[in-house]
């Protein structure tokens, strides 16, 4: 019971040699890159939701079509090729970045919505040809599973890809300036994060979905 | 396209049959409503105050105005989820041998649901939010949040949710499924109409602000703290912030999610929690369940830390037990992911499941009675002082004592398959979310008021409310544990057996009471802003406070600190006045701030009107307004100049007013 002393006293001696104010401007480190990781954080829990929802009702074919009659692999090892290189390709482009070369990084980014592109149409080819075969997510709690949790990261990547489409913009008409390359870092993050959002995807719902 | 085409593109399934006129309570409302806003309207534009508004409030990005905002918001929504309360116990107290009461049984399970959605989304979350947003920034010597922009943009958007709430008052009906909307009830099959729509819309939308809000927070927490602040040295205040904070941001996720999978089963006719085609409701409730403990805790920890600040400021002590109150925080944290499944232990999961969440309930009591401890070892020999803060936070750890150990009469599954959705339940989170969130929100509003206002409280009218209020919970809410344990369960709008009634009138005569509670409050505010140059303070400093943000002016500069402090000690600013530290009174620099935007609340308003759109079924409308609010987000992106300087002459103007003042006060 040592801090009882109900007012300021003048126990602790008035040492002239400690600072309580700063001299010179205070720049806290900008927040936007933690920020962001928190925010993919958070994204990650809405996948691990969808992920929970399709490991409960995966098996709940209501009398309908099986993962194993519905799924074909070889069309997804594309898509997921496609993927993955979009992935390897961004990383170029932050390369290029970070040496400042701004017309090559800008090609690569080009590249990577390109792939990303790519994936997207095979992804809807996938469910149109899934609902004309009268599995559509209605049918059963697995194809509502399945329909949400691929169509969510499809949705994921639409949006990656109206961003990249706006910062190419951003970068070419105002430059690799600190922002733009923030903000380049942080598409980064976020396209990569669908990446291994996808490898869940893969694993998880379509080579385990084939097992009988 | 003829003419019903066209109008059904449009305005989905709104027709002029949406809205009540043949229920005169709703009438009664919307005309009270209609006179209070053309009232306020008037008086705005009279006094030419929309400039002002519009320039100075609402697109200030200034940490101070938004966490003030948003208490005016939870206050004023506090009247509207009290008004409901009011009408329950109104509704309970009468609706007995054979009388109907005033309110038919679809008007009552919206109101029920209205209360609920509304108290903890629109009242205790912006309450919480507006706290931590007013108060954490000046504790860790900060001048703004990390995303100044994102703050104002979440505060509208929790606007725009408690906006679409009130709506569904006078346009269609709210949902009658109870707070949390389960399936299969509040399925398309049992509930075809709006109301759980309104439910879903209103939040998503609030959900996003608070995510976002979330992020914010800890991002603020983590990069900008003053130097010297390490994470042992922060107030408390500001741990508990840090702790609900990352709880928002691990939690509101799944409550996106799961609504998210509701309104597909509404709107596409998946099958998620459809009793049919391999649906299952359980699902839901699990996933609701996951979000919904944790929000619990994400309301009293905040409020926890506004406890330890007063108690260790009106005991004019060193708040006992420092580290245990940071680790006992944490460990609440943690445990409150473990721990939902005692909502429903009648679900039916075996004994083995329902024991591991009955035990990981128990031990979450002990990191919070290690808390009631401190606070009780802080008062221990300390120089209490009763002033209204103090008043609150007392009344809490007696009252709060009793709502958690019914709460751990709860965790005991074999009791709870007894007193499950029983009134006894109501009970018990009325008595820890009243005793716990509400009184430390109070408590809050006493201690902090003068820093954001320049004055005190009224303290008759302080001591008044909360008189009114603990005496009024006690009344309105012990009769529910007693109705618990004969077996009464919740939301019943009429009762055959007699001899419960007068439980039911003593509930009513206690939530009268706790009206009078509030309109103390209301008379307080009222008082205080008329005695305002009675109640000035001009130290800043009111309560001889020992954390940073008693350091600067009362209300602080736009730039919170003219110089960033360097902090040695815990409590900063106590060992500042020990070391009789005094300002720093030259050598001012410019000082680097962000600009106002309103970005932040035309997207709020796309938001809502998508929310509105979506909930009529007018889809053209809906993808339109998606439209703008995606234009106007990119839009925004290309605004690169952010920031402004204060220019340091300014700042040294307004420091010298401030010296001025201090020395006519001595």
């Amino acid at each position: 019971m040592s801090d009882i002393n109900a007012m300021p006293s003048t126990a602790v001696a008035n040492n002239q040699d400690v600072e309580f104010w700063m001299k010179e401007d205070h720049h806290p480190a900008n927040g936007t890159l933690l920020g962001f990781w928190i925010y993919l954080m958070s994204d990650c829990l809405i996948f691990a939701c969808l992920f929970a929802t399709y490991g409960v009702l995966g098996r709940s074919y209501a009398g309908g079509p099986t993962g194993a009659e519905l799924f074909d692999l070889s069309l997804v090892a594309v898509n997921t090729s496609l993927l993955l290189l979009s992935s390897i390709t961004y990383g170029l482009a932050v390369l290029e970045m970070q040496k400042n070369r701004r017309g090559t990084m800008m090609a690569w980014l080009v590249v990577t919505g390109l792939f990303g592109l790519g994936f997207l149409g095979i992804e809807m080819y996938e469910f149109a040809e899934l609902i004309h075969r009268g599995a559509g997510p209605q049918r059963s709690a697995f194809l509502s599973s399945f329909f949400t949790l691929v169509g969510t990261h499809g949705l994921h990547v639409t949006f990656g890809i109206v961003w990249l489409i706006t910062l190419l913009f951003q970068v070419g008409r105002f430059g690799l300036t600190p922002a733009n390359k923030r903000r380049i870092l942080c598409l980064s993050m976020f396209w990569h994060f669908l990446d291994v959002v996808w490898v869940g995807v893969f694993t998880f719902v379509y080579l385990m979905g084939v097992l009988p | 396209m003829n003419m019903p085409d066209a109008g059904k593109l449009i305005f989905g399934r709104l027709t002029l049959e949406a809205i009540p006129y043949h229920e005169p309570i709703l009438v009664a409302t919307f005309a009270g409503v209609l006179v209070i806003g053309a009232v306020l309207l008037g008086l705005i534009t009279k006094h030419k105050l929309w400039g002002y508004l519009w320039n100075e409030w609402f697109t200030s990005i200034d940490h101070k105005k938004i966490g003030i905002m948003y208490m005016v918001f939870g206050v004023v929504m506090l009247l509207r989820g009290f008004a409901d309360a009011l009408m329950m116990r109104a509704q309970q107290a009468v609706a007995f041998n054979g009388n109907p009461g005033f309110l038919p049984p679809h008007h009552y399970d919206q109101i029920f649901t209205a209360h609920g959605v509304i108290m903890i989304f629109f009242v205790a979350m912006p309450l919480v939010t507006g706290l931590m947003n007013y108060i954490m920034p000046l504790q860790i010597g900060a001048r703004d949040v990390a995303f100044p922009f994102l703050n104002n943009f979440s505060f509208w958007m929790t606007v725009a949710g408690g906006i679409l709430v009130m709506v569904s008052l006078f346009i269609g009906e709210f949902a009658k499924t109870g707070w949390l909307a389960y399936p299969p009830l509040s399925g398309l099959e049992a509930s075809p109409d709006v109301g759980v729509d309104y439910y879903i819309w209103s939040l998503q939308v609030a959900g996003v602000g608070t995510t976002l809000s979330g992020i914010n927070l800890i991002a603020t927490i983590v990069k900008m703290r003053a130097p010297g602040m390490s994470m042992m040295k922060m107030p408390i205040f500001t741990w508990t912030a840090l702790c609900t904070n990352v709880l928002i941001v691990a939690a509101f996720p799944v409550l996106t999610a799961v609504l998210v999978l509701l309104s597909l089963d509404r709107y596409v006719g998946t099958n998620f929690f459809t009793n049919g085609m391999g649906g299952n409701p359980m699902m839901y409730v699990n996933l609701i369940w996951i979000w919904g403990h944790p929000e619990v805790y994400i309301l009293i920890l905040p409020v926890f830390g506004v406890f330890s600040e007063v108690v260790s400021t009106f005991s004019r002590k060193r708040l006992f037990g420092y580290a245990s109150m940071v680790y006992a925080t944490v460990v609440i944290t943690v445990l409150s992911y473990l721990v939902w499944l005692h909502h429903f232990f009648t679900m039916g999961s075996g004994a083995s499941v329902n024991s591991f969440f009955g035990i990981t309930t128990m031990i979450i009591s002990i990191p919070t009675g290690a808390k009631m401890f401190n606070w009780l070892f802080t008062m221990y020999r300390g120089r209490i002082q009763f002033e209204v803060p103090m008043l609150w936070t007392m009344g809490f750890m007696f009252t709060f004592v009793i709502g958690g150990m019914t709460g751990v009469m709860l965790a005991i599954p074999p009791a709870d398959f007894l007193l499950h959705n029983s009134l006894f339940l109501v009970a018990h989170f009325h008595n820890v979310i009243i005793g716990g969130v509400i009184f430390g929100l109070f408590a809050g509003i006493n201690y902090w008021f003068p820093k954001a206002f320049g004055y005190k409280l009224d303290p008759f009218w302080g001591k008044c409310s909360f008189w009114f209020w603990l005496v009024g919970f006690w009344l309105a809410f012990m009769p529910l544990y007693v109705l618990g344990f004969m077996g009464v369960t919740r939301r019943m709008n009429h009762f055959e057996d007699p001899s419960l009634q007068i439980w039911f009138q003593i509930a009513a005569f206690g939530a009268v009471l706790i009206a009078l509670g509030i309109g103390a409050f209301l008379i307080q505010l009222w008082v205080s802003y008329k005695r305002r140059e009675e109640l000035r303070d001009v130290t800043g400093d009111p309560w001889h406070g020992r954390t940073l943000e008693w350091s600067t002016s009362s209300p602080p500069p736009a730039y919170n600190f003219a110089f960033t402090p360097i902090i040695h000690e815990a409590d900063a600013w106590w060992d500042m006045k020990e070391r009789n530290q005094t300002r720093r009174l030259e050598g001012y620099l410019p000082i680097h701030m962000p600009k106002n935007t309103s970005a932040g609340i035309y997207l709020a308003a796309f938001a809502f009107v998508v929310g509105f759109a979506m909930i009529w079924h007018m889809f053209l409308i809906a993808g339109l307004a998606f439209l703008g609010l995606l234009v106007t987000a990119i839009g925004h992106t290309f605004n690169y100049k952010r920031d402004f300087n204060i220019p340091a002459d300014e700042v040294a103007r307004t420091e010298a007013a401030r010296t001025e003042e201090l020395a006519a006060h001595v």
